[in-house]
């Protein structure tokens, strides 16, 4: 705090009072509980990296009263920082129960949980088998998730478009949709070469049915005077697809989108269980096996988050190719 | 400048045309027995009661619709399928919302594969209907007004040679409306097209067309005929035009005095 009086002195704030960003100070507090936590009380069983965590919550909590100052002085109010305020407050808070109901009470007792030293603790001595685990996925997920959208896309817009497709179609999907990804094993397993194959199909199927039923009514809902317009202009049925259903179903296929990459991330345990030797869903069902849970939710966080980076990523896409909708949404 | 091009118009024939819907196990009648002859070049306003079958016949003459009985016909040709040199104006707008106006504009170009050639025609459409500042905005970001001067600009683009109004001015406001209807006649004179306007604002019908067919409640049938040859521009507060229209009204059921 000395260094706001020393901007003060120098004039800065003369009109206005200095004001340090409120919820900045509370976060640092929330951190620097947990580290003071941390590193003050007595663990009751021994847990991997507990200085470590200490110094970095106290780390965060530094960086969080430098911010407390920064951000008045910078005028940074409103932004994307000060917005996310509350959670960084909560996600403090959240770390100060998580340690002391583990690592210091033992309420929460090994080896079903873990404190959050222990995750730090397993990135720091396992972080390259993760890493390959990581690879590995990316590698089964990418192929499942974009041939399934793009088959899922395809089938959705005969689907949608063509009765006769429809007719045979549509009976189909209704019937494999519900069907758990699981059943599908000893099927997956007899129909392809080898059990990689067998696990891009699982995600395959797992993001391209979704696609295809929201692609399929989303085509089936556009309003016929579109179609009419385009038919007395002297479009093809050709155009009509490329240029009105498709645009028009757009919104819907992006829900389908949404709920594909949700179910890709769910269905990928089950996929790695078929002979997978590496993979993030397999180093859950491996540590699982093991009881060593703190592998698994170390395991966890880590497609928690790349899961939310792709749903991030998937609505800038969708903000990016639906600008039209803004004003009508 | 404005394109001053004309086009060559088209003349249409409906010969004892009937049709209907199927609602459910029946079938609804929409048209009885409907012959009429329209001139190139000629506005005719279609009146009658809401509901009453006059947008069906529209859809026939673009060919969105083969009736069931009797014949549609454009210069002679029947008319089996819908075609650019005959062009539907709906009472919404319906622009795509995901193109832009000039987007828009240019879906019948695009559609036939001629907008290479056909760019600068884009430009002149967009400036005949005074929306050149207007060309990338979103359908979601104009008035009706505008949003329905951008339909008729997707359509004149095409140089329609039967250009079919169903209600296109039926939803805006009034002020709007007399700017369009103005509007409207300046661009069928300008471009000679064949024009048919669905509408049942009789004050409408007699200040655009040259004939005004009057039809009965559905099925609609042709109860009367009224030629109206003052020339353009013409005032609503005409003698002659304010008597036409009483007597319009009466026919259609409602009193003098309204």
């Amino acid at each position: 705090m000395t260094e706001a009086i020393d901007f003060r002195q120098a004039g800065f704030s003369a009109e206005r009072p200095f004001r340090p960003w409120r919820e900045g100070i509370f976060a640092a507090l929330a951190w620097g509980a947990t580290a003071a936590v941390t590193w003050g009380l007595p663990d009751v069983i021994q847990w991997g990296a507990t200085g470590l965590f200490a110094s970095l919550a106290g780390l965060v909590a530094l960086v969080f009263l430098t911010l407390a100052i920064l951000v008045p002085l910078r005028g940074w109010q409103g932004g994307v920082l000060t917005h996310y305020g509350p959670w960084f407050i909560a996600l403090g808070l959240w770390l100060l129960v998580w340690e002391i109901t583990t690592a210091k009470l033992g309420w929460l007792p090994k080896p079903f949980f873990s404190p959050p030293q222990g995750l730090l603790h397993v990135y720091m001595t396992d972080w390259d088998r993760l890493l390959i685990c990581v690879a590995y996925t990316a590698r089964l997920w990418g192929l499942g998730f974009f041939l399934g959208i793009t088959l899922g896309f395809a089938g959705g817009v005969g689907l949608g478009w063509s009765k006769r497709f429809a007719y045979w179609g549509m009976p189909l999907l209704k019937l494999i949709g519900p069907v758990p990804a699981s059943a599908w094993i000893p099927c997956a397993f007899f129909i392809f070469p080898s059990t990689f194959h067998a696990s891009v199909f699982l995600v395959a199927l797992a993001s391209g049915i979704p696609v295809a039923i929201l692609t399929a009514s989303g085509i089936s809902q556009v309003n016929r005077s579109y179609y009419d317009v385009a038919r007395t202009l002297g479009a093809s049925s050709r155009w009509q697809i490329r240029n009105v259903a498709i645009p028009a179903a757009l919104p819907n296929v992006f829900v389908g989108l949404f709920m594909g990459l949700y179910y890709s991330f769910a269905v990928l345990v089950v996929a790695e269980m078929l002979g997978a030797k590496f993979g993030l869903g397999w180093y859950l069902q491996f540590n699982t096996a093991y009881s060593a849970y703190a592998n698994v939710y170390a395991a966890l966080v880590i497609m928690a988050l790349i899961c939310a980076g792709l749903v991030r990523a998937l609505f800038s896409v969708r903000d990016r190719v639906l600008g039209w909708q803004k004003g009508i949404l | 400048m404005l394109d001053h091009a004309t086009v060559q118009p088209l003349g249409l024939t409906f010969d004892r045309v009937s049709h209907g819907y199927d609602i459910g196990k029946s079938v609804l009648p929409v048209l009885e027995d409907v012959s009429l002859d329209i001139q190139p070049g000629e506005f005719v306003a279609l009146l009658g009661p809401s509901g009453c079958g006059k947008s069906t016949l529209l859809r026939l003459a673009a060919g969105l619709e083969v009736p069931r009985r009797g014949r549609v016909q454009g210069d002679g040709r029947p008319v089996t399928a819908p075609g650019p040199d005959r062009i539907l104006v709906f009472q919404d707008a319906t622009l795509f919302p995901w193109r832009t106006v000039r987007g828009n504009v240019e879906a019948g170009p695009g559609a036939r594969g001629e907008l290479a050639a056909k760019r600068a025609r884009v430009d002149e459409a967009l400036q005949l209907v005074g929306l050149e500042a207007f060309g990338d905005a979103f359908p979601h970001q104009l008035s009706g007004g505008m949003a329905q001067r951008a339909a008729i600009a997707r359509a004149l683009v095409n140089d329609p040679r039967l250009l079919l109004l169903d209600e296109p001015l039926g939803k805006l406001d009034s002020l709007t409306r007399l700017n369009l209807q103005k509007d409207l006649v300046r661009l069928w004179q300008v471009r000679g097209f064949t024009a048919i306007l669905v509408t049942h604002d009789v004050e409408e019908a007699l200040l655009l067309a040259d004939r005004v067919v009057l039809f009965s409640p559905r099925p609609a049938r042709i109860v009367q005929e009224v030629r109206v040859d003052s020339p353009h521009p013409r005032r609503r507060d005409d003698p002659a035009l304010i008597a036409t229209r009483s007597a319009l009204l009466a026919k259609l059921g409602v009193l003098e005095d309204v």
